[in-house]
């Protein structure tokens, strides 16, 4: 079996009132993709948050490769080789597609190799004609591509993705599975989707989310058959 | 931003060795001393504000701490080289300290406006308050409102009698405008700068690369700080008295200003900003017609209003419109239709 790279013990994240994390024991093996699927409000990106350090967990620990990280910042986190990529588009409007991706290159390696992996990226990408248009300018998938790359280029060994697909044209939803492909074979992928044929083409093992906690773990095939998961995910009655 | 370093520094020299030679020949080199050190001052705000996001309502702080620092050592030390150096230290460390409470204790943007300007009454009150014979520094007593004179100025770096005044001082003090331009520039250009320009545009993604958000700002705030007190120094010598006037808020809100009306953003803009009103205040001080503080508000009014990012960002695009590409066939389209006429003549 492969290291676990990733693991929660117990993690609970309640906002006053609201238990958006309940209680989430979640563990990832080294070069798993996993799907994180729940109804809008399940607490999909909170429990992203908290891993990130974007949130500090009401209780509970995090885990990465062994090392205890709960408390740790997001920088802390991400210089582990963590790529992160939470739900709202995040990147830097003002600079240009080249400088978005350099400076999370930068960030592992030295200036000018940085500047090589960045290119290599940018033509990963199919995003070469657009190289030096700044991010503003740019469409929605064109940024959401962008974003991607920026978490790519910097050869993360655990991949955390909300809802990288959202909003995106199927042309743009293929180039990005592929990448993400790519990308799984080096590193642990965790993505949170509600594109029901992205997850089919792409997921093997898919977590449910459903009020904070986990409902089902089980192989993309089982849980889209089950009846409870069907019943509170999709809104069908059984 | 394009182009080399090296084509920076050549551009740099060429256009300040014009000017350091034209300018006197218009104003008296006095007046332009100070324009060269109010243009260092307003870069020192226009890189940490325009470049790294941090909006420091107490640059004027910073300015004053190293005029103080000049003065005080320059009294106990008797020459000048050391206290320049100080001047710019005691101001750095002080930025890193309090940067450093303020960026680690995650302080947002409005907060870290009002601590910075805290910061600055508190110190201008302190300094109006030191009049007893008991605030003394070593040999040199603080003066409270009257703040401190008779100080060593500049003088030849080993040579405490061979000062260096006048004309001297002006090209002392715009070489050394230039050379902290230069500087500036190389940082902007290494991966520090950039990087700094990715916090200004998303902190959060940056921290999500990894980078530590909180350090690189302390360190940005301190070196803003030091070119802040480096210009308080020079303005020491210049006005061969420091007085508290020195951190009071209309001096960090006249900053603010040179920044917003010379252009955010850009390394030139702050300095232009800064020489160009201050220049206006001092014509207008030559005057008792309209009050100038009423002039400097309705400045920034129209420039909020018509030119929000600045002069110097307005003026590079009106260079581009005129002088671009697109321009550069219009040219080209000029000529065609000249040789149409010779040939059609
Ligand atoms: N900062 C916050 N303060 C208060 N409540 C919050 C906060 N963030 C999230 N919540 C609440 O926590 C619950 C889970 O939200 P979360 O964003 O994690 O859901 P999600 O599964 O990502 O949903 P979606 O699919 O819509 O993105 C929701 O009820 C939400 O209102
Ligand atoms: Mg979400």
């Amino acid at each position: 079996m492969a290291e676990i790279v990733l693991e929660t013990h117990a993690l609970t994240m309640r906002f006053g009132g609201v238990t958006a994390a309940d209680n989430v024991n979640f563990k990832l093996r080294a070069r798993e993709l996993r799907c994180l699927i729940g109804p809008n409000g399940a607490g999909k990106s909170t429990f992203f948050k908290c891993v990130t350090g974007l949130q500090t967990p009401t209780e509970g620990q995090v885990f990465m490769r062994g090392h205890e990280t709960t408390h740790w910042m997001p920088h802390q986190i991400a210089s582990l080789g963590v790529g992160i990529k939470m739900q709202t588009p995040s990147v830097m409007d003002n600079l240009n597609v080249f400088e978005n991706i350099w400076l999370a290159a930068r960030r592992f390696y030295p200036s000018d190799e940085a500047g090589r992996k960045t290119t290599e990226m940018i033509e990963r990408l199919a995003l070469g004609p657009i190289a030096r248009s700044t991010l503003g300018q740019l469409a929605h998938g064109e940024r959401q591509r962008v974003e991607l790359g920026l978490v790519a280029v910097a050869d993360p060994w655990l991949v955390l993705l909300d809802e990288p697909a959202a909003g995106m044209s199927a042309e743009d939803v293929e180039r990005m599975t592929g990448i993400i492909r790519e990308l799984n074979k080096t590193a642990a992928i965790v993505i949170v989707e509600h594109d029901m044929q992205f997850i089919r083409s792409i997921a093997e093992q898919v977590t449910v989310f459903h009020q904070g906690a986990v409902l089902m773990e089980d192989h993309v095939d089982r849980v889209m058959a089950d009846p409870q998961v069907r019943n509170v995910y999709l809104g069908k009655k059984a | 931003m394009t182009g080399s370093l090296s084509r920076d520094v050549i551009l740099t020299i060429i256009v300040s060795a014009i000017l350091i030679w034209i300018m006197p020949l218009m104003i008296a080199t006095y007046t332009l001393t100070v324009l060269v050190i109010y243009g260092m001052l307003g870069l020192s705000l226009g890189l940490i504000w325009g470049f790294g996001g941090i909006l420091c309502f107490g640059q004027a702080a910073f300015f004053g701490l190293g005029a103080y620092t000049y003065a005080i050592a320059a009294i106990n030390i008797g020459e000048s080289t050391v206290p320049i150096i100080l001047a710019v230290l005691v101001p750095a460390v002080f930025a890193a300290l309090l940067g450093a409470m303020m960026f680690y204790g995650r302080l947002t943007d409005v907060y870290l406006g009002v601590i910075t300007l805290v910061v600055t009454l508190i110190l201008f009150k302190f300094m109006n308050s030191t009049a007893g014979p008991q605030y003394v520094i070593g040999k040199a007593r603080m003066g409270g409102f009257n703040g401190i004179p008779g100080f060593q100025t500049l003088n030849v770096p080993g040579d405490p009698d061979a000062y260096i005044w006048g004309d001297a001082y002006f090209y002392v003090c715009a070489v050394a405008l230039a050379i902290v331009f230069v500087l500036v520039s190389a940082l902007l250009r290494s991966s520090f700068g950039r990087i700094a320009v990715g916090i200004r545009e998303n902190e959060t993604r940056i921290a999500l690369m990894g980078y530590d958000v909180r350090a690189r700002k302390t360190v940005l705030f301190a070196v803003g700080a030091a070119i802040a007190g480096l210009a308080g120094a020079l303005f020491a010598n210049w006005g061969e008295i420091v007085t508290p006037n020195l951190f009071s808020l209309s001096q960090s809100a006249e900053i603010i200003i040179w920044c917003i009306v010379g252009g955010l953003g850009t390394r030139l803009g702050p300095i232009l900003g800064a020489a160009g009103l201050a220049y206006l205040k001092f014509l207008l001080g030559q005057q008792s017609m309209i009050d100038n503080t009423l002039i400097m508000g309705l400045i920034l009014v129209l420039f909020v209003l018509f030119l929000p990012r600045g002069i110097v960002p307005a003026l590079a695009s009106l260079w581009r419109i005129s002088f671009g590409r697109r321009p550069l066939g219009r040219i080209h389209q000029v000529r065609r239709t000249r040789n149409r006429e010779r040939t059609g003549g």
